[in-house]
Formats: C-alpha cells, structure tokens, sequence
C-alpha cells in the first residue's frame, strides 16, 4: 500500500475558526500484539474544544488507541502526543501533571467500590493535599449538582447505585480537577434509552459551559451523532477517514456505508438531521426516538 | 510559573481609610493553588478579611478562574454574594452555578447515644445469621451427598479430583517445609530437657505421641486453611461478584452438588493424606535432630516408635485430618458465598473466613481431645 493512502482522509479538517495546535496529536502510531497488528501507521488529530468520536468495528483497536492517549498502554512505534508533550517520553512529574488535566470515564465507572459517592469525587481532590476539607465538600456538591446527581446519594455506595447514576458519578469525578480534556469510553453503553439520552444532553451541556475538549469512544450511532463535532473511522488498521458526521457519511467506502447506513444508522440520522436544523440552539432531547436494540 | 499568574489579593485603601477594596488577579485554578503553601497564604488574607464587612471585591483582574477558585471565594464570603462585588459575565456564570449548588446539603447519618447496643444486637443477630447458614449449608451437603451416593455415575468426579490436585498435591511442597522444621524444634527442645535427667529414650514417645496424634493435623489443617481456604473464598466471592453463581443456577445447576461438595470431598479425602505426609516429614525431622542432638540413631528411633505410640493414635490423627478438611472446606464456602459485591468486602470476607476456618479448627482438636482422652495411651 502506498505511503499515502494510510493518510486519513482530511474532510474539513479544522471545524469551525482557527483552533490553534491540537491537544492531542497521534503521529504514525504503530500497535502490535503479539503477531498482531492493530494499528498500522495511524495518524489522529484533535483540536481543542471539539468532540471528537472514533468509531469502528470490533477489534479495531478503539479503546486501545483511548488507553494509548491516557499512557495506560504503549504504542509499539509512533508517538502520542497530549498537551504538546510526547506520553512515552514524559516524565513521572510530567506525567502527573498531564494527569490533572484530563478526565476519564471508564465503560462500567470503575468507582472505588469500597467508598462512598461522596468520596469517589473527593478523592482527586484530597490526594492534591492542598485543599482545606471544607472547600472540597462544597465543591464535590457542585460536581454532584453539575451531572444531575441529588446530595441524598452522596453517602451511597457505589454497589447501591444504577447504572445511569454510576455513570453520573463516574462523570462527575473525572471533573473533579476540572480537566480540560475528557476522555469518555462507551459513555451511553448499558443505559436505557431515557437514561443515554439524558446522559448525552449532560455530556453537551459540560461541554459548552467547561469548555471542554471531549474523546469519545462508542459504538452507538444516536450517541455519536447527536453529540459529534468530529468523527474517525477507525478501520483497515488506520484512520480511515476523519471528519464532521455529514461529510463522513459521503465518504465512499464499503465499511463506512455498512455501518452508517445500515437499518440503525438510517434512523440515527434523522437525529443528524434534526440536529441541523436546530444547529446553533439548545438542543431538546424530549421528542421520542427509536429504542436502541 | 510566572509571577503574574500567581494568585493574589491586592487590598487597596480608600483615601478615608475606612472602606477597603480587594481585586483579585492571577490564575484561580486547582492546580495552581494546589502549589505549595500557596494556599495558606490566601486563606490567611482571607481570615483577616472576613470581618470587614464594607469591602468591595473586584474579580475582572483574574485571568481565570475555576469552581474551586470560585468556591474559594465563596467561602470565604460566608456562602452568600458580597453587596459590592464586580464580575465579568463568564464569572457570573460560574458563581450563578455555585450559589445553586450551595442550596445542598449532605444528608446527616444520625448516630444515637445508645448505639452500642444496636451494635451488640446487629453483631449478635449476625453470629446467628452464621449460625443459621453454617447448618443449612451442612443440611444441604448431606443432601447432596446422599444424591452422589444413590447415582455416583452423574456426580462431579473432575471437579473433586482438580480440587484434590489444587488442596492436596500442590500443598505437599509447603507442609514438608513446615512438618520438618517443626519435627527439627520439637526434637532439639525435648532432646535438651530429656538429657539432663538422663531420659533421652523417652525422646520417641514425646515426639512420636505429639505429632501424630496432635501436631501433624493440626499442621496441615492450618497450612491448608490459609492456603485452600482463602482461595475457595476468593473464588467463589469473585464469581458471586461477577454473577457466574447466579448463570449456574438459572441452568439449573445447583451450587451444593457442583461447587460445594466437591470442594468438601475433595478436602476430606486430601487432608488424611496431607496428615500422613506432615507426620512423616516432621519425623523426619525429629530424627535428624535426635541423631545429631542425642546420637539415637535412624533404626532405634523406628524400631520404638509402633511400642511408644499406640495404633489408635494415628487412626485418631486421620480421622482429625478428615474432619478439620471438611471444616475449612464448609467454612470457607460458607463466606465465599456471602460476599457482597465489592472489594472491599472481598477482602474482609478472605480474611474472616481464613480467620474463622483455623478457630473451628482448633475448636474442633479440643472436642477431639475430650471424646478420646481415654484412647490410645
């Protein structure tokens, strides 16, 4: 294969205005495991203040290339770059510090199952042990407050919470440090149709009201086109096309045709094109829609 | 850092003297005050602050500033909004969402004077709840062996025999290690008392008695306890956890009769065996040291050994090894199966029933030693 059919198919690469350098930046990124190759010369930007979705089939190595960017795993070859600074590279100091900026929603929440509501979003807080305690109670109300969570379950455990709520939690301690950069896996997988779409509404408006620059790994095409400023296809082992959902779509490929525009995309796209329409307004999640399978 | 983005709090004085505005400026964020003893400082301005209620606060200085910032702030007003205070709309904004969330409060758990009691009454209610599950585990085993019994075609034979292999073969390493060792002290320490009364023969009969009667069970039942009972615990809380327990039973396949029994069987058959081998190992042992000690030697030691230790006696330390087996296995099961899902109760629930399992053990020697005092001497 030529050198530049592994380059991903740029489809209006910078969204909106000039976004300045891309906070996380993946150069020729190589993933093998075994005999294995995952990644073959995978080549990702992100832009900060963007929702960036990566796609793709199972064992396309998504949520490998979600770890990668956390420094969870180490890419085989290539360099994964956040904030401008090289992962496999960057110091433990460096490293921490990357770490306070970032937020990670794990698929099943990965709550500390041992504490407390409460004590899952102050925990971040406390290890910076700098903060007088009573600061940090107020502020993980706020946190609670923000991702819709009552102060009555702040003393619940997580065993005791369903699965809207774990995530809710999940959510609300990956801001804890207020990250300016989010990282979701799955975010809406194993809620019910009016719990992911409550979720999706609260992962939009976190995402205007902080600023956030949001990485998003799913499978389920409401999720990915109600919230998506961008998407990557993840497929032949490399990014098979990157850009907003509209022009994704158009791109002639057989994979993103099956995918996209089999019987579920068909019907996640009228979401798209209800979303077009009221582009620029709050969007309202109240009219009934398709329940997922 | 810069200088210039270092949070700080500039207090001006009005030309009156009396009315004071502070304008704050700097980067308010977490991870810049959470920089060292930066912290104090402002909180320290702030205390002198608070009682001068005249003061007007000026915010549009600060480059940026997050919910911990703000909350900083808030705080340090008393929770409510300064009469005089001057921010810019991104700041409205994120004090708007503080003074919302400001309206929670945690929920009180309310602890009662006399909550002793309630703890004695819960731990007491508990020790019956164990009690209560410990003999319905019991009445179903015996259910489930009389089923095994009446067609042993249809029972579990590869589950006892890998349980026999992970209890029984894979301990063997570790109860020669310690039956050895302890054969080794036992006959060094006895060897020293004997010689000074010039009853070094006896030698034989103290170790000979105490180990096959008393120390090699109970060895193995402990060693087999820390390491077959907390794994049996492990395993079947983290499959409690993972809802495989509950897989089993929408199949119809009843715990007792696949996961239970065969751990109980296995552990009843392996142990005698184990018994054997520490007994063994720490004779072994006690010979070695007695040779070098008191210059008995291999063939004496042997030839005494069947007149100073009667038959009963290892017939007895058999049975012990049976009993304790079916013990630790029960017991370990026991907490296995009441784990809740969670690690932390995970651990606890590894730990009592390790813990619980080398108690009923040695509940279980003094029993024996009261029902056979008369035998075997």
């Amino acid at each position: 294969m030529g050198e530049t059919s592994r380059r991903p198919q740029q489809l209006n690469r910078k969204p909106e205005e000039d976004v300045g350098p891309p906070v996380v930046e993946i150069r020729n990124l190589w993933t093998k495991f075994g005999k294995t190759v995952v990644h073959q010369d995978l080549n990702l930007e992100i832009y900060a203040g963007e929702i960036l979705s990566i796609v793709g089939g199972s064992g396309t190595g998504k949520t490998v290339l979600l770890r990668q960017m956390l420094g969870l795993e180490t890419p085989t070859r290539g360099c994964v770059r956040v904030f401008g600074e090289d992962i496999s590279e960057a110091g433990p100091e460096q490293l921490q510090r990357m770490r306070n900026h970032w937020g990670m929603l794990f698929q099943q929440g990965a709550l500390y199952s041992a504490l407390t509501v409460f004590d899952n979003i102050a925990l971040p807080m406390r290890e910076l042990r700098a903060l007088p305690e009573d600061v940090i109670r107020d502020a993980v109300l706020l946190k609670m407050d923000m991702v819709g969570l009552g102060a009555e379950h702040a003393n619940k455990m997580p065993a005791d919470l369903s699965g809207g709520m774990t995530k809710r939690a999940a959510l609300a301690r990956a801001l804890a440090l207020e990250p300016r950069l989010l990282f979701l896996d799955e975010p809406t997988a194993g809620l019910d149709p009016d719990a992911s779409d409550a979720f999706v509404t609260l992962i939009h408006a976190l995402h205007r009201e902080l600023k956030l620059t949001v990485v998003m790994v799913t499978h389920d095409l409401d999720t990915l086109f109600a919230l998506s400023s961008r998407i990557a296809v993840l497929a032949e082992k490399h990014v098979l096309a990157v850009g907003p959902s509209r022009d994704v779509l158009r791109v002639n490929h057989p994979f993103i045709k099956q995918f996209f525009l089999g019987g579920r995309g068909t019907r996640a796209l009228e979401v798209l094109d209800e979303r077009d329409e009221e582009r620029d307004e709050d969007r309202d999640d109240a009219e009934e829609e398709e329940p997922k399978e | 850092m810069q200088i210039e983005n270092t949070p700080t709090l500039t207090i001006e004085h009005s030309a009156g003297g009396a009315a004071q505005s502070v304008m704050a400026s700097g980067i308010w964020q977490v991870h810049v005050l959470s920089q060292k003893g930066l912290l104090k400082g402002i909180n320290r301005t702030f205390t002198s602050l608070k009682k001068k209620a005249e003061l007007e606060w000026d915010l549009t200085g600060v480059a940026s500033i997050d919910h911990i910032g703000a909350q900083l702030f808030w705080n340090a007003w008393g929770k409510k909004r300064p009469p005089r205070l001057v921010l810019d709309p991104r700041q409205e904004e994120l004090f708007a969402r503080i003074e919302q969330a400001s309206r929670h409060t945690l929920p009180r758990t309310k602890t009662s004077p006399l909550n002793w009691i309630i703890v004695l009454g819960a731990g007491l209610l508990s020790f019956f709840e164990h009690l209560h599950g410990f003999i319905e585990l019991i009445g179903r085993l015996v259910q489930d062996l009389g089923r095994f019994i009446r067609r042993p075609n249809t029972g579990p034979w590869r589950e006892i025999s890998a349980n026999i292999y992970h209890a029984g073969f894979q301990a063997l390493g570790i109860t020669a290690l310690v039956g050895f060792l302890i054969g080794v002290v036992l006959s060094y320490l006895s060897a020293q008392q004997l010689s000074q009364f010039g009853g070094d023969i006896y030698l034989v009969n103290i170790l000979g008695m105490s180990v096959i009667r008393e120390l090699g069970p109970l060895l193995a039942a402990i060693l087999v306890a820390g390491r077959s009972g907390s794994s049996i615990t492990a395993q079947l809380g983290v499959m409690k956890v993972t809802e495989e327990l509950d897989a089993m039973l929408v199949m119809g396949i009843s715990h007792g009769f696949r996961l239970i029994m065969p751990k109980v069987v296995a552990l009843a058959i392996s142990m005698p065996l184990l018994v054997v081998w520490t007994d063994a190992m720490a004779l072994i042992g006690g010979m070695a040291s007695a040779k070098l000690e008191l210059g008995l030697s291999f063939r004496y030691f042997l030839q005494k050994l069947p007149d100073a230790v009667p038959l009963v006696n290892y017939i007895i330390g058999l049975l012990k090894g049976m009993t304790f087996g079916m013990l630790i296995a029960l017991v370990s099961c026991h907490f296995g199966l009441r784990i809740k899902p969670n690690t932390e109760s995970l651990g606890r629930g590894t730990t009592t029933s390790v813990v619980t399992a080398i108690t009923v053990v040695i509940l279980a020697d003094a029993v024996f030693a009261i029902i056979f005092s008369g035998v075997g001497f």
